[in-house]
This record gives C-alpha cells, sequence and structure tokens, in this order.
C-alpha cells in the first residue's frame, strides 16, 4: 500500500506543474537551512575553534575548501544518477534537474580550487602545482564545462540535455581514472585528515564546525538545484498554458 | 553482416585515398607542431630529449583532432548516417568499423612517421620501441574517444571548438601513461606498469566507447 503511493508520488514529479509546485514549497525552507547551518558553522569556524599548533589561522579556510571539494565529486554524483534516470525513463523534469546540476557542481569546483590555490601560496608557497587532487579537480571543472557548453550548444534543448546526459555518464566512468592516474603521477596535497568511521587525523575540536559547513553545503547544492530547474521549467514554457497561469495572465 | 562492414571500410579507405592530400593534413599538421617546438623552446638537445616523449604525444593528440569534424557530419549531412539504422550489421559494428578506418588514416601514419619525429627531439634510441608500443596502444583511444566526443557534438552547428573541450579532459589519462612509459624507458626503469594501464585504458574504451558513441549518433539522428 505505502510502496504503491510511494511510487505514485515520484511518478506525479514527473508532471511539469507538480514538480514546479514541489520546488516552490522545499525552496525557501532549504535555503533557510543552509543560512542556519552557514551562520553556526561560520561562527564555530572563525571564533571557536582554536589555531592550529602549525598553520595558525590560516587553516580555517578548511571550512570552506573541503565541504566544496566534496560537494563539487557529491554534486557529479547526483547529476550522473539524474542522467541515468532521464536516459533511461526518459523523464523530462530529470533531464532538466541534470542541466541544472551542471553548473551548481561547476561552481562548487571553482571555490575549491580558488581556495586551494589562496591556502597553497602561504602554506606551499606556490599558488598551483601540478599535483594530484589539484589536477584532477582542473580536469573535473573541463567536464562541468564541457556538459554546459554541449547542452548549450543545441537549439533543441530536449535533445541537447539527452547528448549531455551520455557524455555525464561517459565522465563517471573517467573521473576515478583521471583520478587515479594523476595520483600515481606526482604528489603533495596532503591525505585525507578526516573520516567518519574510525580514527581521525584531524582535532576533534575542529570536526564540528566542518560537519556545519558540510550540512550547508548539501542544503546550498539542493536549494539552488530546485532554484535552478523551476527557472529552466519557466524558460522553456514559458508559452504553455499551466506556466502562464502560475505566473499570472500578464506573461 | 560482415560484408556490410567490409563495404563500409572499402568505402572509407577509397575515399581517403581520392582525398589524397586532405588525408594527409594531420601528419603534416603533427610535423607542423614538432618543427615549431625546438624553435620555441629552444634547439638544446638535452631540454630537447627530456620533453620529447611528450612533445610527441601532445602533436599526435592535437594531429587527431583534425580530422574528427568530417567523421559522421558527411554522412549526417548526405543521409549515409541514417541508413546504417537499416543495414544488416548492427549499428555498434558500423560504428567500430568507421572509427577502425579513422585510426588507419589518421593514427597508422603517425606511428609510422614517429621514428623520424623522435629523431628530430633528440629522443634516445632506446627509449623508440616504446614510444612506438605506447603510440600503437595510445592512438586507437584518442580514435575511440575522439569518434566519441564527434559523434556527441554531431547536432550542433560549431563543433569543432566544442570537440577540443570535450576531448582534453577525457584524454588525460592516456597521455599520463603513455608519457609516464617512455619516460620511465628514458631514465633507465620499466615501464611495464604505464603500458599494462594503457593497455587497460585500451581494452575498457574499445568495450564502452562504441557504445556511447552509438547512443549519442542515434539521438543526433533522430
Amino acid at each position: 500500500m505505502i510502496w504503491q503511493k510511494i511510487k505514485v508520488g515520484f511518478h506525479k514529479l514527473g508532471s511539469p506543474p507538480i514538480f514546479y509546485r514541489l520546488c516552490q514549497v522545499l525552496s525557501p525552507w532549504l535555503w533557510a537551512g543552509f543560512a542556519v547551518s552557514l551562520v553556526i558553522g561560520l561562527y564555530y569556524a572563525l571564533y571557536v575553534v582554536p589555531p592550529d599548533y602549525q598553520q595558525s589561522d590560516s587553516f580555517r579556510i578548511l571550512y570552506i575548501h573541503v565541504p566544496s571539494a566534496w560537494q563539487a565529486m557529491a554534486g557529479y554524483l547526483v547529476m550522473s544518477i539524474l542522467a541515468v534516470i532521464a536516459l533511461v525513463w526518459r523523464i523530462r523534469t530529470t533531464e532538466i534537474m541534470a542541466m541544472a546540476a551542471a553548473p551548481i557542481g561547476a561552481a562548487f569546483t571553482v571555490i575549491c580550487l580558488a581556495t586551494g590555490s589562496i591556502w597553497g601560496r602561504p602554506m606551499w608557497g606556490t599558488f598551483w602545482a601540478w599535483d594530484a587532487r589539484l589536477t584532477s579537480m582542473l580536469v573535473l571543472l573541463f567536464i562541468y564545462l564541457g556538459i554546459m557548453g554541449l547542452y548549450a550548444a543545441f537549439e533543441d534543448k530536449r535533445k541537447g540535455a539527452r547528448v549531455a546526459c551520455i557524455l555525464i555518464l561517459v565522465g563517471l566512468v573517467n573521473i576515478p581514472i583521471i583520478h587515479f592516474s594523476v595520483e600515481w603521477w606526482t604528489t603533495l596535497h596532503q591525505g585525507r585528515g578526516i573520516s567518519f568511521v574510525g580514527e581521525s587525523t584531524m582535532d576533534a575540536s575542529m570536526k564540528p564546525p566542518l560537519i556545519w559547513m558540510i550540512v550547508a553545503t548539501k542544503l546550498l547544492f539542493t536549494a539552488a538545484l530546485l532554484d535552478r530547474s523551476r527557472n529552466e521549467l519557466i524558460d522553456q514554457d514559458r508559452r504553455k498554458g499551466w506556466i502562464r497561469r502560475k505566473l499570472g495572465a500578464s506573461v | 553482416m560482415l560484408k556490410s562492414v567490409l563495404a563500409l571500410l572499402r568505402r572509407d579507405l577509397r575515399l581517403a585515398i581520392r582525398h589524397g592530400g586532405e588525408s594527409l593534413m594531420p601528419l603534416l599538421f603533427l610535423f607542423a607542431v614538432l618543427i615549431l617546438v625546438p624553435l620555441g623552446v629552444g634547439p638544446g638537445p638535452n631540454l630537447l630529449s627530456a620533453i620529447a616523449p611528450g612533445m610527441v604525444w601532445v602533436a599526435a593528440l592535437l594531429a587527431s583532432l583534425l580530422a574528427l569534424e568530417g567523421l559522421f557530419r558527411p554522412d549526417l549531412e548526405d543521409g549515409t548516417l541514417e541508413q546504417w539504422w537499416t543495414a544488416p550489421a548492427p549499428v555498434g559494428l558500423l560504428v567500430a568499423t568507421r572509427l577502425f578506418s579513422h585510426w588507419l588514416i589518421t593514427g597508422l601514419p603517425v606511428i609510422l612517421f614517429a621514428p623520424l619525429a623522435a629523431q628530430m627531439l633528440y629522443l634516445p634510441d632506446h627509449a623508440l620501441p616504446v614510444l612506438l608500443l605506447t603510440l600503437l596502444i595510445g592512438t586507437p583511444i584518442l580514435s575511440l574517444i575522439g569518434g566519441l566526443a564527434s559523434a556527441l557534438t554531431l547536432g550542433t552547428k560549431r563543433g569543432s571548438v566544442l570537440l577540443s573541450i570535450l576531448i582534453f579532459p577525457l584524454v588525460v589519462p592516456v597521455l599520463i601513461f603513455a608519457t609516464g612509459a617512455v619516460s620511465a624507458v628514458a631514465d633507465g626503469l620499466s615501464p611495464r606498469a604505464h603500458l599494462g594501464l594503457l593497455t587497460s585504458l585500451l581494452i575498457l574504451a574499445l568495450a564502452l566507447a562504441p557504445l556511447a558513441t552509438t547512443a549519442a549518433l542515434k539521438l543526433n539522428v533522430e
């Protein structure tokens, strides 16, 4: 019974008006949650956590750098799942969502690269190094840009979205390969300092703000994803009746 | 099935031979790049022999981009591509055939002329066999990835700029392992690990790229 209801609920999301309504309802809550967790996270990160014994205050950029790096990769995973759904079941709303996810993921990648090079200057003495993680993030950025460029090059938006979804999946196969190929090439970036299962090499007092910031980036991604999808839907369907009724007859 | 594959291969090669000069453009481009390198970075033998594996590979990569625009587009424009779906052979096999002929036209000449290119950049003699081996394994991957990218951009108006942006991130591992193998030999180390990884990339690309290319072509033909 419940399974049936969930199934029907998901099928309904394929309908643009219902999807539109869901985005409209969820978006303010997500933005509010993002604002709250961002304020808490930044307060702890900037005022409560003691300075690092080696890097003093400059390590605090970690609280932006690490969550955006995670989100840049998690965003790709979300986009790939949407792409699979879009290609297999040909649901238009998931096509739109997959395409809306690419610029957000690209933005997180840029934030990660920018904060990383700002952090790298005092710590490593250079803005950029041809290191494994840096290079794979740069390649990830170009994959994101390729997806956006390919989608934008098509006049028929649906066709463009489906072709770009194929590229998303090709990129998904390629990302681990790129990651390991550059990993074995040269390395400067430190290893993972935090883990949720088992020992963490990071001090326990540094952890809570990081978790808040990770929650904040997840909420930001989701909120931006829903808003962007809704805008894209308005743009594509602007001549259709249902969207005119939603926005008032003046359009 | 075999008949249509052979017919396609024969047609592609005949067209390449009749176009003559046009088919040689990638090779000429390769040498243009290789002549510019010593002029750009200075003709010192030490520097050149250190960067030789990377330069030969980058030049091969750029040369392989040149012929991609004509891989599927003329066939799309004159309607031949749509006939592939009515042919007695599976489309994936025809795509693989087309990519094979693309490799014969662009990849094979690069391998044949690579010893000359290596001499121009003072590559150590004992590293040459490994360079040829990496080209033999690696250039088919370039054709497979290039074919995929050109199928993806087929429905767009200006495909060529987009094409190189799509290809660049996908060929990073090929470049790393291929030049890694040659550099290892030049430094007196064993290239086997790099060559093994490069071969596994080729197997992966052979298995997956024709499928993805076929899917992309189908979307663009519809």
